[in-house]
């Protein structure tokens, strides 16, 4: 028997709506990178063609920019999981004065729009006098990532059980030996999601990296500088490689996870 | 996934008691000297920038210390428009990513539980635009809309909603993943109907998720520029304060203009932010 | 539908008829056919897995059976849903509203049904439960014991024509289970509703229920009165389930119109009356209690009344405080189990004695089934089934 209602079709319609208004530009995206190129717009379909996947850096600069991108990415990523995670672990396990200081001094940079913060940090830059570039560009992101980075790893610090730690300690591991043999290999699920998140927000970056790259160019910033005359089809492909390389890496580790799950199950 | 960690309702397990130690200021000094250097300090060197005065006989972007304080009552007189525009837009934009994130993250986190497989294929959607550059799919809904709408304020907000919807669901969803069901049971137990349920159980418990989601998204809206600008779904007349920060700071190179306004957009969101948290309760979330 | 404004000052009867539920992957009940009338206190005991939970809520409404019909009242409720059944739920979990005052979650039911004065009615319910003094407070503020009596007086203060009881007791320490045992009866009697509790613990259903139904793999086994359970079990199930039993493989080797006569492999002879045993020829299961059985040195003259079985050592001796539980093995018989009151201080026999073992044969009880051969109570579900009830279960972590 379906008791069936009007009140319980209601999320499912509008969800599904949702779910097609953010999927939507993507699917139009990664279709038109396959678009025939006629002229420097990207904007009309012109017929399908693989041109631009066989030429992927075809148009200039724009391998530059992904290469760079990818650079700050990794660099800014190290720096800010591991700046972050020590701070994490130090705002969970220990006391000390100040703590709520330092929580706020690692919040307020998530409640502050990105505007203020690139442009606070480019004026920092005109005064000490430092070239604005690659280097100004990681020092940017590793500021916003070690917030993000704090949060989630303080979540899976919280979440550990003290007396697997306690047993370590009982067994005759020495408090070194606890946090490399036993706490960060348990922490690290959260550590490489807080270093994936940390990736990809400094992979998308645009406003912060605007004001404090000078004339280095990020992917971001190059699709933003081609918007007016026409973002080229390499940007299009190169983005979908992204998109696809994310999406299977998410999809094997959700697969192991909940095939793990069945077998544990199956007994 | 990392983002439920941004949900009040992360689990939480007894921990032992704090130590106490020097072993803390060793692990807190690295990152706490990189965010005095690289977030603290720029901050007053905005304020100090804000109170600059053209430097005599100079020329575009040369500025000298002074205590100009009449700076922030020029930039207020020529951008209030501005300002004002982009808090309604951010205003809007939040309630209108609210009506459609809710539904989603309740359909994720209450309707679909059960079912794991389904459940991860759906949070895969949801965060799946986070892998693909923003700028590419904002330019995308250039192409998809309308001519006749770009360039409206609709046509902002539209850009505004659909960028920060997954800072919306997720945070709802891990407050909704949270709901113990068995208190809807006992609602329905006790002659409460569906809708009624949900006024009174539900919603009041997924709040914390609600404040999440709508500060992290209200915050970047009102900074955003990108939008807004004319090369994606803006027009003439939906210049947002991001807009002119950026023109400002690195066309006119009008430093204490800039940075200025940057300290009333700052100012403006605290105010807005402590009285909305304050509001709903939320405080330990900070 | 059942009028909602004012419900029973009485309770109402629940029929269950020809209840089957079906889960993906598992049965949770195969076939169910229940009445029970109203204004009674009335226990469904099984163990883990044997459908009670599921009973319960189908009759709340939580879940809908694949095939069957309840009624309330005489009123066929099955396509209605929770809200609209005069039925209240104490869930085991107490699932008391988290951002609520205590008053205010007393004062919720009361609150949707738009009955008049629900602020003196939910202050009337907690004292009723004695915790006026704590209206104010939120439930995360209260011990486990305080939570559940909130719960029930949550459920109670609506007056519904059915209550049902969710293993409510099972968190709390053994003194206040007592006391609260004796607190659900006293209510249930004063304000007159009728009563559903689901536990797996026997000796509760046994003290506080007016009838009790004992549930194996989806079906009811026996139900009856306590007593009439206890001393007259039809099954293994029920003969272990509910207190223990000595149960003994035997062949009948006559019958009177009043008596079974059955034999022993070594020979001894068991007599049960025709009346307590549910089957007359062939192989099949007798069992007496432990408490029913006297201990003898030396071996008792014979008589038609008694069953005397022995001679056999006493294995095991342990000391409870009330009685002394002995360990007898007969060969021929296995080990029995004898409880014997300690009427006098000091132990009647010793590890090691040689006794002889007896009891009336009126107290002898023959069971419609027999022990499986491994010896487990119940046959094992298969892990698969157990993994899907796990899951489905999962949710509210």
């Amino acid at each position: 028997m379906n008791r069936f209602s009007l009140g319980k079709a209601f999320v499912p319609v509008v969800g599904t709506v949702a779910l097609i208004y953010l999927l939507l530009p993507i699917a139009h995206v990664i279709l038109f990178s396959f678009n025939q190129k006629r002229g420097r717009n990207n904007i009309m379909w012109n017929g399908f063609s693989l041109q631009n996947w066989q030429n992927p850096c075809g148009a200039p600069q724009v391998c530059t920019a992904f290469g760079n991108s990818i650079l700050v990415g990794v660099v800014a990523t190290v720096a800010a999981t591991v700046l972050g995670t020590l701070i994490a672990i130090a705002l969970v396990r220990y006391k000390f004065k100040g703590r709520s200081t330092v929580s706020l001094l690692l919040f307020t940079p998530m409640a502050t729009p990105e505007v203020v913060l690139g442009a606070g940090l480019a004026a920092q830059f005109l005064l000490a006098g430092v070239e604005k570039g690659i280097g100004t560009i990681i020092l940017a992101h590793t500021m916003f990532c070690i917030s993000y980075v704090v949060v989630a790893v303080k979540a899976r610090v919280a979440s550990l059980n003290p007396a697997i730690e306690e047993a370590g300690r009982d067994l005759y591991a020495s408090p070194g030996q606890v946090f490399w043999r036993v706490t960060l290999p348990m922490l690290m699920p959260g550590i490489i999601g807080a270093a994936l998140l940390s990736f990809a927000l400094s992979f998308d970056d645009f406003i912060i990296t605007n004001f404090n790259s000078g004339t280095a160019t990020t992917f971001p910033k190059f699709i933003y500088v081609s918007a007016l005359k026409g973002v080229p089809a390499q940007a299009n492909v190169l983005a979908s490689i992204v998109f696809v390389g994310a999406l299977l890496l998410v999809i094997v580790v959700q697969m192991v996870n909940i095939n793990r799950q069945k077998r544990l199950s199956r007994a | 996934m990392a983002f439920t960690a941004f949900s009040a309702n992360a689990k939480v397990v007894e921990q032992a008691p704090k130590k106490r130690g020097w072993i803390a200021l060793l692990l807190l000094a690295p990152g706490i000297a990189y965010m005095l250097l690289f977030f603290v300090a720029p901050f007053i060197q905005l304020a100090i920038t804000s109170l600059q005065a053209p430097a005599e006989g100079g020329g575009i972007g040369q500025y000298v210390a002074a205590l100009q304080f009449q700076n922030y009552w020029v930039a207020l007189q020529e951008y209030w428009p501005h300002l004002v525009r982009s808090f309604v837009y951010a205003i809007i934009g939040t309630i209108v990513g609210l009506l459609i994130s809710y539904p989603l993250a309740y359909l994720i986190g209450v309707r679909v539980r059960h079912r794991p497989m389904l459940q991860g294929i759906l949070l895969i959607l949801v965060i799946a635009p986070f892998f693909i550059s923003f700028l590419l799919r904002t330019l995308a809904w250039k192409s998809i809309l309308p001519d006749s709408f770009i360039g409206t304020d609709g046509s902002v907000i539209f850009g505004l909603v659909y960028n920060f919807i997954p800072f919306m669901v997720l945070p709802m969803f891990a407050s909704l993943q949270a709901l113990d069901l068995r208190l809807v049971e006992a609602g329905t137990d006790l002659y409460a109907s569906p809708i009624t349920v949900f006024r009174k159980v539900t919603l009041p418990l997924s709040m914390p998720g609600i404040v999440s989601g709508t500060l992290l998204s209200f915050i970047p809206m009102s900074g955003d520029y990108v939008n807004a600008s004319r090369e994606f779904l803006g027009g003439t007349g939906t210049a947002m304060i991001g807009n002119v920060i950026e023109s400002n700071f690195l066309q006119t190179q009008n430093y204490p203009m800039a940075a200025a306004l940057s300290i009333l957009l700052m100012a403006i969101i605290l105010i807005v932010v402590a009285t909305y948290v304050r509001r709903s309760g939320a405080e330990d979330l900070l | 539908m059942v009028d909602m404004s004012s419900f029973a000052e009485a309770g109402a009867d629940l029929e269950l008829v020809g209840i089957q539920k079906r889960f993906p992957g598992f049965t949770a009940i195969e076939h169910l056919d229940l009445k029970i009338p109203a204004g009674s206190f009335f226990a469904l005991l099984g163990p883990s897995g044997c459908g009670k939970t599921t009973t319960l809520r189908l009759v709340a409404g939580l879940e809908d059976p694949s095939t069957g019909k309840i009624l309330i009242g005489g009123r066929d409720v099955t396509a209605l849903k929770p809200h609209k059944r005069p039925v209240n739920t104490v869930f085991q979990s107490y699932a008391l509203f988290p951002h609520m005052s205590v008053l205010e979650n007393v004062a919720f039911g009361l609150r949707r049904r738009r009955i008049g004065d629900p602020v003196a009615k939910a202050h009337e319910a907690l004292r009723l439960v004695e915790l006026d003094h704590v209206a104010d407070r939120k439930p995360a503020q209260l011990s486990g014991g305080q939570q559940q009596r909130v719960a029930l007086a949550r459920a109670v203060v609506n007056r519904p024509a059915l209550l049902l009881l969710d293993e409510p007791l099972g968190a709390l320490d053994l003194k206040l289970r007592r006391q609260m045992q004796q607190e659900l009866k006293q209510i249930q009697q004063e304000v007159g509703l009728t009563f559903l509790h689901v536990t797996h613990d026997q000796e509760e259903a046994m003290t506080m229920a007016d009838t009790v139904a004992v549930m194996n793999k989806g079906r009811i086994e026996q139900m009856g009165a306590p007593e009439e359970l206890y001393e007259l079990p039809r099954t293994v199930f029920v003969a272990n389930f509910l207190g223990q039993s000595n149960l003994f493989e035997v062949e009948v080797a006559g019958t009177t119109d009043q008596a079974v006569q059955t034999a022993l492999a070594n020979g001894a002879r068991i007599t049960v009356p025709r009346s307590r045993s549910e089957r007359d020829s062939g192989q099949i299961t007798v069992g007496v209690r432990p408490e029913k059985l006297r201990l003898h040195v030396q071996e008792p003259t014979a008589d038609a009344s008694i069953n005397v079985i022995g001679p056999g050592r006493i294995t095991d001796v342990s000391f409870i405080g009330v009685s002394t539980q002995y360990t007898v093995e007969v060969p021929g018989a296995g080990a029995v189990q004898v409880f014997a009151q300690n009427v006098e201080a000091g132990p009647a026999a010793h590890l090691g004695d040689q006794v002889w073992l007896s009891w009336l044969a009126e107290h002898t009880f023959g069971l419609a089934d027999d022990r499986l051969e491994t010896g487990a109570l119940t046959a094992d579900f298969s892990t698969q089934a157990i993994a899907a009830q796990a899951a489905f279960a999962g949710d509210g972590e």
